[in-house]
């Protein structure tokens, strides 16, 4: 077997180098879903977080009895118990979220990010390092969600958290709150990120 | 010389033919499927009842307010004062099909009914609308109404939300049919449609004539 990355190296490639939204661009959906408003966005990075960890400690403590054809469904199986798990929570004790999130928590369970970390990660290596890989992954996500969703709503709605940051002059850009404002500010972000990878290394290249 | 005969097949083993065997491989599918299942049966069974009551509260919490205004409920809630609820279940039938609207009964101690709330909804421009819809005790006035659940366009359907918009229908008469109109409304069944969102501000005014045409007479008779 080919030799594996550590622990630590998991967790630091999920949030920047490997960014499951910027770099992946995986787990798409929620990020252009649920992004016009920063609570919401949080609380979709928290849900992700809970079940990709337990997902990937999971298959993790099975990772030696699994059976080549069989794994997907082991994966989906316990994605999809985690899932369900989270949304009763979110409905029992934060009812409005759970409603302003709508089908979109139990839609974590075809995530594409938390198979790939079962696949990649957590059915090879043991549990600390698939326990570490899904923290950094879920930062990674937490913060492509939030980078985002704090673009939509400020400019959408002049509020941030809730709360008036904008003058009152300024004329809501109702569009970036609607859908095509998740596809523009996304795909500008990722622009961006991608000039500024490229400009670091061009940088680099000439010392 | 007779041409050698292809030996026949072995027949396999037991232990092969188990291990084999489809349903013998996915054992670990199995018994994971059996865990994960009892152990959502036991989530549901613990947080259930609060999820259930947090879909009562929600129409229970708005009830002062659709029955005696804003700034009425505002004052009962800071003297602690709770209005009797008393939740039924009216039914009926319309074009041979039965359907049961639930009906909040709410009531005061000591001056006997202050008014009802029903529970409605109905196709909106983007999805279901639920409505609360508040009357007086004979049912001959629209008290308030309150949006429980829309997924209208933001920024524009969603305005149905809004108090200024919501508060047009408050002490509309209940025996005509309400209309809603694109400029200003100034008859007294009329509504006026938020600029931009007429679908959204017609499907609301029809949720709520449905549910007026369907229950006046039976919660005036009681």
């Amino acid at each position: 077997m080919p030799d594996q990355p550590t622990s630590a190296e998991r967790f630091i490639q999920g949030i920047l180098p490997e960014n499951p939204v910027y770099r992946q661009l995986l787990g798409l959906c929620p990020t252009l879903a649920v992004t016009n408003g920063m609570q919401a966005a949080i609380t979709m990075s928290g849900a992700v977080l809970f079940v990709l960890f337990c997902a990937n400690v999971i298959v993790s403590l099975i990772r030696n009895l699994l059976k080549p054809h069989l794994r997907i469904v082991i994966f989906t199986l316990t994605i999809a118990t985690f899932v369900t798990i989270a949304d009763r929570f979110l409905a029992a004790y934060l009812y409005q979220m759970s409603k302003v999130l709508g089908p979109y928590i139990p839609l974590i369970i075809v995530n594409c990010i938390i198979i790939c970390r079962c696949e990649v990660c957590a059915s090879k290596q043991n549990v600390v390092a698939a326990g570490a890989d899904a923290i950094g992954q879920s930062i990674g996500f937490a913060l492509a969600l939030s980078s985002i969703a704090a673009v939509r709503e400020i400019l959408g709605t002049g509020h941030f958290f809730g709360i008036r940051v904008l003058p009152e002059v300024w004329p809501d850009w109702v569009v970036m709150v609607l859908p095509p404002g998740a596809f523009l500010t996304f795909g500008l972000l990722l622009g961006l990120i991608n000039w500024y990878g490229t400009y670091r290394a061009e940088k680099a290249e000439r010392g | 010389m007779k041409p050698i005969q292809p030996m026949e097949p072995m027949p396999p083993s037991m232990l092969a033919r188990l291990k084999n065997n489809k349903i013998i491989q996915a054992w670990l599918v199995l018994i994971l499927a059996i865990c994960f299942g009892s152990s959502l049966a036991g989530i549901q069974l613990t947080l259930g009842p609060r999820i259930e009551q947090n879909k009562i509260n929600e129409t229970r919490e708005k009830v002062p307010e659709l029955v005696l205004g804003a700034a009425h409920a505002r004052q009962l809630a800071e003297e602690q004062k709770a209005l009797e609820i008393q939740p039924q279940s009216v039914a009926v039938t319309k074009n041979g099909r039965q359907t049961a609207y639930s009906v909040l009964e709410a009531r005061d101690p000591a001056k006997g009914r202050l008014g009802w709330v029903v529970k409605t909804g109905g196709q909106g421009y983007a999805d279901k609308i639920e409505l609360l819809l508040g009357l007086d005790p004979a049912a001959e006035k629209v008290s308030g109404i309150f949006v429980l659940e829309q997924k209208e366009t933001p920024g524009l359907g969603n305005k149905i939300t809004d108090e200024d918009w919501r508060s047009q229908f408050i002490g509309k008469e209940t025996d005509r049919p309400l209309e809603v109109v694109k400029d200003t409304a100034d008859k007294e069944t009329e509504i006026s449609a938020i600029t931009g969102a007429t679908i959204s501000s017609r499907a609301v005014t029809t949720i709520v004539n449905t549910a007026v045409a369907d229950l006046k007479g039976k919660l005036a008779a009681q």
